[in-house]
């Protein structure tokens, strides 16, 4: 017996570009007209790659094209991909809110999505009201809430408001009643979409927990997420969308590899000739280049995690023998807090090219993106010159462990202390 | 590999860009009854939250309006009601009117109102418009009982209205404006789902509408040469039908050619209103 529940076959959708209006009408009647001769959609063969960066140069574009899948029963599937790689609409299409323009998504069993939690939530309703009415949109039975009720209110913890209209509920509350209707369904194939970005740690790790729960029940997950910490702890396998199209499929752990060997856009290496280097007379900056120590098994990848460690090593030239120099580098994370601002020592150099090297262990940087500037300083006091941006490069957490959270490591910094319990 | 033709055939659901006209799942419908249910308690229930009089606010709204009309079209105005008291008159004809106008507006709004949890999550689109029509059937029947109350007192204490064996007709009656106010209201939410032109209509169109039918008026105030244009409109010969049976042979008309007229116009508009929702709810949220 094939135990294959989802089957996309040659699954793209369309999606049109800019507004709807009197403009359209004319698309319309040629379709119409098309369908009426028994023709195919005649804008379905016209469309663009969806790369929102660049200008519309079609009044469609495709978010999904010519997707083809597989899904076992059983089995937990991660979808990864960058913002607009068409995930979401993958999701919309599995959940019938919206049908693909061409091609077909068979599913074997009953599925709930989650698309968003507490869909039909009505602020006058109580909390009690809410989870029968929440819980049957999402495809339960009565009598399936009525027998979860009591678990589904100790799970979201609020006993005490059954009974008050959810418009009075703290936003927490609010969500911790939704996400526990949320985590109480049954069905055969359960597809969620980001869903565990809300609520407070101990609350995802509930959430997480229960999920895990479910998938070891032999009931199918798809899961869309951008954490790939969460993917990787709760799915076996993986899809990796790009572009609207599966750049690769597998195991997981290989899957978020490639996705970010590939997407993961680092620039750390900078070089300049002698004429166009960024400085003056006195000093120039000639080459700036992050040197990973590269683990077992990842020989091709910059990727940087937040236990690599990484050499920044400089390249550049002195204009006035004897001069007294230094560099200063600061590093910044995007969004602008400066992380640390460390400086060689004060160095009387002959004229010439001159190397220089910073050691980043690993266990010290958070997961972000960051920038380096870096000052070139005359007898530890006078900047000569300052390069903006040298290098950038992002570093990123997969491999956290059992920590049990998979949300957002706070802190500019992540040092590794020693930190016990006796 | 020999087995795959056999297992294909198996899938529950399959998810296509286009579907077959009549491709109606009623099973499915059937199994979200329980939705269905929670929506019809969610639209009675969410509108008299936090009032004193509670479900009580449904049936006075009638009687108000009704009062109104009483003090302005006969007082005032004197406009005849034929014989048949005009509070009676007015309250029943109004009850209906108002049932068969919210249920229209209401349903010809699914897409745009619902685009928020349509757009989440999947639940068979046709739940919503029934389990509109049906709140509206509860809250119609609520309102009703004043009509009955009033309606016994003058069968029974001042004598003035005979109702006839035609009043047992009324639960199909119902049935007719519900599907003629569901078909219509359908029909327009599916047109409305690309262009939205249509939806500036419907406010005034249905104030219109009431005039073209007999709701506040006895057919017999129109010139007879040009009564048929009113009986043109499928509702008339349903009031018509309501007042002779309920009122009295002398305050309405029992016609059977435009009464088969209208029914037939109603099941051709409730047939319309479902295949063109049908055809539209699979792909309407992109477009909403």
């Amino acid at each position: 017996m094939s135990n294959i529940v989802i089957k996309a076959e040659n699954v793209s959708k369309q999606y049109l570009v800019g507004q709807i209006g009197t403009g359209m009408i004319s698309h319309d009647i040629k379709r119409w007209w098309a369908a009426m001769r028994g023709k195919e959609d005649p804008f379905l063969r016209v469309g663009m790659e969806n790369d929102r960066t660049k200008k519309a140069t079609s009044d469609y574009a495709w978010a999904l094209r010519d997707v083809n899948f597989e899904v076992k029963q059983g089995e937990a599937l991660g979808i990864i991909g960058k913002n607009g790689a068409g995930k979401s609409t993958l999701l919309k299409l599995m959940s019938r809110v919206t049908s693909p323009s061409t091609g077909q998504i068979k599913i074997k069993g009953r599925v709930a999505s989650l698309l968003e939690v507490g869909t039909g939530f009505h602020p006058e309703l109580t909390g009690r009201e809410n989870i029968y009415m929440n819980g049957t949109i999402l495809g339960m039975t009565r009598k399936e809430i009525k027998s979860k009720f009591d678990e589904i209110v100790d799970f979201s913890g609020i006993e005490m408001y059954i009974d008050t209209p959810v418009k009075r509920y703290s936003s927490g509350m609010y969500v911790r009643l939704a996400f526990g209707v949320a985590a109480h369904l049954e069905p055969e194939i359960l597809i969620l979409d980001e869903v565990l970005a809300v609520g407070d740690a101990e609350f995802q790790k509930k959430c997480l927990g229960k999920m895990s729960d479910v998938a070891s029940h032999g009931r199918t997950i798809i899961f869309v997420s951008h954490n790939l910490l969460a993917v990787q702890s709760l799915c076996k396998t993986a899809i990796y969308m790009k572009a609207g199209t599966i750049a690769d499929s597998g195991p997981a752990e290989r899957v978020i590899n490639s996705y970010l060997s590939r997407e993961v856009r680092n620039c750390i290496e900078a070089s300049w000739d002698m004429e166009n280097a960024p400085g003056n007379d006195r000093v120039k900056m000639l080459a700036a280049k992050l040197v990973i120590d590269k683990p077992a098994g990842m020989q091709d990848s910059d990727v940087i995690d937040v236990q690599t460690a990484f050499d920044v090593q400089f390249e550049f030239y002195n204009g006035v023998d004897g001069q007294v120099l230094n560099l200063s580098l600061i590093l910044y994370t995007t969004s602008g807090v400066c992380v640390f601002n460390v400086t060689t020592p004060a160095t009387k150099l002959s004229k010439g090219r001159h190397s220089s090297r910073l050691r980043v262990p690993g266990g010290l940087l958070n997961d972000d993106i960051y920038s380096i500037v870096v000052h070139m300083v005359k007898d530890a006091s006078v900047i000569l010159h300052t390069v903006e941006d040298v290098l950038t490069f992002e570093i990123i957490d997969v491999k956290r462990g059992e920590t049990g959270w998979f949300g957002k490591w706070m802190g500019a910094v992540r040092p590794t202390l020693e930190f016990t319990i006796d | 590999m020999s087995m795959k033709g056999i297992v294909d055939d198996k899938w529950d659901i399959e998810i296509k860009s286009t579907s077959g006209l009549f491709d109606i799942d009623v099973r499915e419908i059937w199994r979200y009854r329980d939705l269905l249910v929670m929506f019809i308690v969610k639209d009675i229930v969410t509108r008299y939250k936090q009032t004193i009089l509670g479900p009580l606010w449904f049936m006075l709204q009638p009687v108000l309006s009704a009062l109104i009309y009483v003090i302005i079209f006969t007082r005032v105005a004197k406009i005849s009601t034929s014989g048949a008291p005009p509070m009676l008159f007015y309250l029943g004809s109004l009850t209906l009117w108002n049932y068969f106008s919210e249920t229209f507006s209401i349903v010809s709004k699914t897409f745009s109102e619902n685009a928020a949890v349509l757009g989440k999550v999947y639940f068979p689109r046709l739940v919503l418009p029934l389990a509109r029509t049906l709140s509206g059937l509860l809250k119609l029947l609520m309102q009703f009982s004043i009509f009955a109350a009033v309606l016994l007192y003058h069968i029974f204490i001042t004598h003035r209205v005979v109702p006839n064996w035609y009043a047992l007709t009324f639960p199909l009656l119902l049935i007719l404006i519900s599907l003629f106010g569901l078909g219509a209201g359908l029909l327009v939410t599916a047109l409305t789902s690309k262009y939205k032109d249509l939806t500036f209509m419907i406010l005034f169109g249905i104030q219109l509408y009431m005039y073209v039918t007999p709701v506040l008026y006895p057919l017999s105030i129109a010139p007879p040469d040009k009564q048929f244009l009113l009986w043109l409109n499928p509702l008339t010969s349903f009031f018509e039908v309501f007042k002779y049976s309920f009122l009295g042979s002398n305050s309405g008309t029992l016609n059977f050619y435009w009464l088969g007229y209208s029914v037939a116009f109603t099941l051709f508009m409730f047939m319309a209103g479902l295949l063109m929702f049908n055809k539209v709810e699979k792909k309407f949220i992109d477009t909403i």
